[in-house]
């Protein structure tokens, strides 16, 4: 495996946080409109 | 006698060894259909077929699953013709009926090819020719993408060979339909983006094995913990991907409720899996959990789905049918 300089590894790690940020958001977008319909379902 | 013929004279020995007639028992042919895994992919290609609209004889029911099961036998019985070599190097399947030297493998190819063709030509002739072309695909799929292709090749080989496990749910509606729609389409998109975190969380713990055989997995190749990372994020895609049948009205509230449910859970394992890994014995544990959770995961979202069309609680499953 190559390995990466420091600032590499610093913005390889700063894009992974982005990413991760970017996915979690996501997930608690569809939870959100998930549970909002099915308490309008059950309501 | 010199280095090369001696050489020579082991591989003709080998070579031989290979092609004495071993005399399997009904067991070994059993193992050979991979048992387990068609459990899995005979239930996935169940509920395709009952969340389907329309009506389906039973006994016509009955033959296509038949076709789904036999199909993912003969594809499993190809791959373990094909991967003989490197099954006798790891522990998990050193003993399985070729690498234990209880089958000659043209008994076993002879026997994968046999069902493989006989599955889509049952499908066809006594279901649908679409549902039979699907199974096709996934058969060629299996054998040619995932096993010949890339599982020696990358370590990107479980994300795309995952299509081949995608295929059973839109079998399954083809088979009641004739064509399919978005709702199966949206099961292929879940099942394949289910894979690797499934996967990859068996090979974080069977690592070893894999290196041994010299199988690109992504924990042998990039390491433990970039597969943790990636298992996190594939994991951050599967669930939300879940909850769209029940956002779009194709599958009703006890779906969308177990999907949400069993996706918080999902992913209260594969954070585990992402920051247990460095602990001690948490580098095994949690990905032993994780790929437990998955295969039950799995089962369950499928079986809500099923209740849910049994209940008639998916107003638009139908939506958006596609004429093959």
């Amino acid at each position: 495996m190559a390995r990466l300089d420091k600032p590499q590894n610093k913005n390889l790690r700063r894009r992974n946080i982005a990413l991760l940020v970017v996915l979690a958001g996501l997930v608690a977008l569809f939870y959100a409109v998930t549970i909002v319909k099915i308490a309008g379902n059950l309501g | 006698m010199s280095d090369a013929a001696l050489q020579m004279r082991s591989a003709v020995e080998a070579d031989a060894a290979e092609h004495t007639a071993a005399s399997p028992r009904v067991s070994d042919f059993v193992a050979l259909l991979k048992p387990r895994v068609m459990s899995l992919v005979v239930f996935s290609g169940l509920a395709g077929l009952l969340v389907a609209p329309g009506q389906i004889h039973p006994l016509i029911a009955a033959v296509a699953i038949f076709c789904i099961a036999i199909g993912s036998g003969a594809s499993g019985a190809i791959n373990m013709w094909y991967e003989r070599d490197i099954d006798a190097l790891m522990a998990r399947t050193k003993t399985r009926p070729l690498p234990a030297g209880r089958m000659a493998p043209g008994t076993a190819i002879a026997f994968g090819v046999t069902l493989a063709v006989a599955a889509v030509v049952l499908m066809g002739l006594i279901v649908n020719w679409t549902a039979g072309l699907l199974l096709a695909m996934a058969e060629a799929f299996y054998v040619f993408i995932y096993t010949v292709w890339l599982k020696r090749r990358t370590p990107q080989n479980i994300v795309i060979g995952g299509a081949a496990g995608a295929f059973p749910p839109m079998i399954g509606w083809a088979a009641v339909t004739g064509e399919l729609a978005l709702l199966p389409l949206l099961l292929f998109a879940i099942i394949f983006m289910w894979t690797p975190p499934h996967f990859w969380a068996l090979a974080l713990y069977r690592s070893g094995d894999y290196a041994r055989a010299g199988v690109p997995m992504l924990p042998v190749v990039a390491g433990p913990k970039a597969t943790r990372r990636q298992i996190l994020l594939y994991s951050l895609l599967l669930v939300p991907l879940t909850l769209v049948p029940y956002g779009l009205d194709l599958a009703g509230v006890v779906y969308g409720a177990s999907a949400a449910a069993l996706g918080a859970v999902f992913l209260a394992c594969a954070v585990a899996v992402q920051f247990d890994g460095d602990k001690s014995n948490g580098g095994e544990r949690s990905p032993r959990r994780l790929f437990a959770y998955s295969i039950l995961y799995l089962f369950l979202l499928l079986a809500a789905l099923v209740v849910d069309s049994l209940l008639g609680l998916a107003p638009a499953a139908a939506a958006w049918s596609l004429h093959l």
